[in-house]
């Protein structure tokens, strides 16, 4: 659609001062994250240097602080091994430690991969289905089912919480792979099948009809037809499950412990000696974040449309 | 519809159903039965951490005592006020920054997509971050804050005054893009005869927003505050790990002391009792808001 104003697109002043106000917005609003950004490569002393270091040399203590255990030594007994190996035992070294072995973090954030994908998978593809077919066939109660879909959404986590502990406990489905990826699934599939059925609405019904007067049966039509059309808006609703998963903190923190516990739970409870390391933390963050604001910035015109898709629609 | 029996494989019928079944299966599974399992908890005395004790039938007892409690009420007042500031702020920059973009100046789209990114993080990790750059003595928002205006040192988790303050700063920092798209879409969506015609009846620019943009927009802007309200309501991981709560219970959100009474005092029947009646407000209020907000858009 062509929005271009013709004589009544604003004056060049009145552009100017609006982009010159949006410019200083953006960046106060990156302020914070490029500051976690910074802390990551900071050493532990300047972290908490006052007034807060903007020039600083750059370390990598803060990953490898992140990816190890360390133990505190005594002089005499760091004297007393053979020369470090590598560069992050020196600098592990040089702060009178040992690394006594990898950290959780890794595991951690391979589990947020495992379930975010999984879900993200389950999710578009039942919904897709589902939005096919209240995008196409009478289904009885076709408004009350949508808008139950949707009032899921509704249930504040905490409250359906603890049923689903218990639940999960009785099938033996607490803290697994399995049980979150289910669990995030169903989360996710209200917003798919309403992202997905707005998306399914645009693609003409006789691309489908064409192809099965041609002798493709109805699924095979679904598949090779419509599924390929709608990429635009499976990419979308992918994202929006992707960020939910990958982000998702209260029913990590609730139901799992040790086995399929996400990256989330697990950064907050990074511990230095005498209170929280925060070059590590920033590390953390760091590589946690950078999926997502990579995401973010290639897909921006699907996300853009993603997100006010569903205003747009009403 | 005669023509359905000529395509081969399955009729349209069985592939309706088994598209949606399986959507539907698990949202009854998975949503449906815990809401059911928690209202039938809702009356009982069921402790969910003592396994083998049978749990007791107690009928209203649990809602009386929610209810009844004054704490709750403080909860409940928390929560009101998180809202009201976040969801004003929220308004007011949002719909500010939606109408300087519609004026697509060059690099409008990478500033988009710029302003965006706090929402689209981990909100608990957000909340993490915000402890160190809150933190008295090394931290940058302080720091800027005695930049600008001496205050000395102040502490904006630690003091229970400053506390609520800094968790509706943090959540406007990272939702406030969300109102601001939605309300982009409105404006985008007001066709440009309008204000043709108003050029012609020779309508100055400050009556045009007020008679044209403002309406226009107003029913994106309800919407997008509905949905960052049920959020906002339900709100739990970015202020337990700013905050947890505290001080003493300055910040300590609906949610927060739900999951206190479920998960660490393990009071099943109590807790789900509190979570119909969180349940029970927020399925209300969304109910008279789209009614009033369905009036404005007819209008």
């Amino acid at each position: 659609m062509d929005t271009s104003r013709s004589y009544l697109e604003p004056s060049s002043f009145s552009k100017k001062m609006a982009a010159a106000i949006i410019i200083v917005y953006a960046v106060i609003t990156l302020i914070p994250i490029s500051w976690m950004v910074m802390t990551s490569f900071k050493n532990v002393d300047s972290a908490i240097s006052y007034p807060p270091e903007v020039l600083f040399e750059p370390s990598l203590e803060g990953y490898v602080n992140l990816f190890t255990n360390r133990s505190r030594q005594s002089q005499e007994y760091l004297d007393s091994l053979p020369a470090p190996e590598n560069w992050y035992e020196e600098l592990v070294r040089s702060r009178e430690m040992v690394i006594t072995g990898p950290s959780k973090f890794l595991g951690r954030y391979s589990n947020s991969m495992i379930i975010g994908f999984g879900s993200t998978f389950a999710s578009v593809f039942l919904g897709a289905l589902a939005a096919y077919a209240f995008s196409r066939f009478r289904v009885p109660l076709k408004d009350d089912l949508l808008f139950f879909i949707l009032s899921t959404r509704m249930f504040p986590p905490i409250a359906v919480a603890v049923p689903i502990f218990i639940m999960y406990r009785k099938l033996g489905l607490g803290d697994t792979h399995l049980g979150m990826i289910i669990l995030y699934t169903v989360v996710n599939l209200s917003l798919a099948v309403w992202l997905l059925k707005g998306f399914m609405d645009e693609i003409p019904k006789e691309y489908e009809e064409a192809a099965m007067i041609d002798g493709y049966s109805r699924l095979q039509a679904f598949f090779k037809v419509v599924l390929p059309q709608a990429m635009t808006g499976i990419a979308a609703t992918a994202i929006f499950c992707m960020i939910f998963s990958w982000n998702e903190y209260a029913f990590a923190v609730l139901l799992t412990q040790f086995n399929a516990q996400t990256a989330p739970p697990f950064i907050p409870t990074i511990i230095g000696e005498g209170g929280l390391d925060w070059p590590a933390i920033g590390a953390g963050t760091t590589l946690f974040l950078l999926p997502v604001m990579i995401f973010t910035i290639i897909l921006r015109k699907h996300l853009l449309r993603g997100i006010t898709f569903g205003a747009v629609r009403k | 519809m005669s023509v359905k029996k000529k395509f081969k494989g399955l009729s349209d019928k069985a592939v309706g159903w088994l598209f949606i079944g399986p959507t539907v299966l698990l949202l009854l599974a998975i949503n449906i039965y815990p809401l059911v399992y928690a209202i039938k908890m809702s009356f009982t005395n069921f402790y969910a951490n003592k396994i083998g004790r049978e749990p007791q039938f107690v009928g209203l007892k649990n809602y009386i005592k929610v209810l009844n409690k004054e704490a709750i009420w403080e909860k409940m007042q928390v929560t009101a006020s998180f809202m009201f500031w976040t969801l004003l702020l929220q308004a007011i920059i949002g719909l500010g920054l939606a109408l300087l973009l519609n004026r697509k100046f060059k690099g409008n789209e990478l500033l988009t997509t710029l302003i965006v990114l706090p929402m689209m993080l981990s909100p608990a990790v957000v909340g993490v971050f915000w402890t160190y750059l809150y933190n008295p003595q090394v931290g940058l928002f302080n720091y800027v804050v005695n930049f600008f205006y001496d205050l000395g040192s102040f502490d904006m988790i630690g003091s229970s005054t400053l506390a609520p303050w800094a968790i509706v700063i943090v959540d406007t920092w990272m939702w406030t893009p969300f109102t601001m798209l939605i309300c982009l879409a409105g404006l985008r969506s007001v066709p440009n005869y309008l204000y043709e015609a108003a050029e012609v009846d020779r309508a100055s620019k400050w009556q045009q927003f007020i008679y044209i943009t403002l309406p226009s927009v107003l029913p994106f802007l309800l919407l997008a505050l509905l949905f960052r309200g049920i959020e906002n309501f339900k709100m739990f991981d970015m202020v337990v790990e700013l905050t947890s709560g505290g001080p003493g219970s300055a910040t300590e959100l609906a949610s927060i002391n739900l999951k206190r009474e479920a998960f660490e005092k393990w009071k099943t029947g109590y807790s789900s009792a509190f979570a119909v009646i969180l349940f029970v407000t927020i399925f209300g209020f969304g109910n008279v808001y789209v009614k009033v907000m369905n009036k404005i858009k007819e209008r």
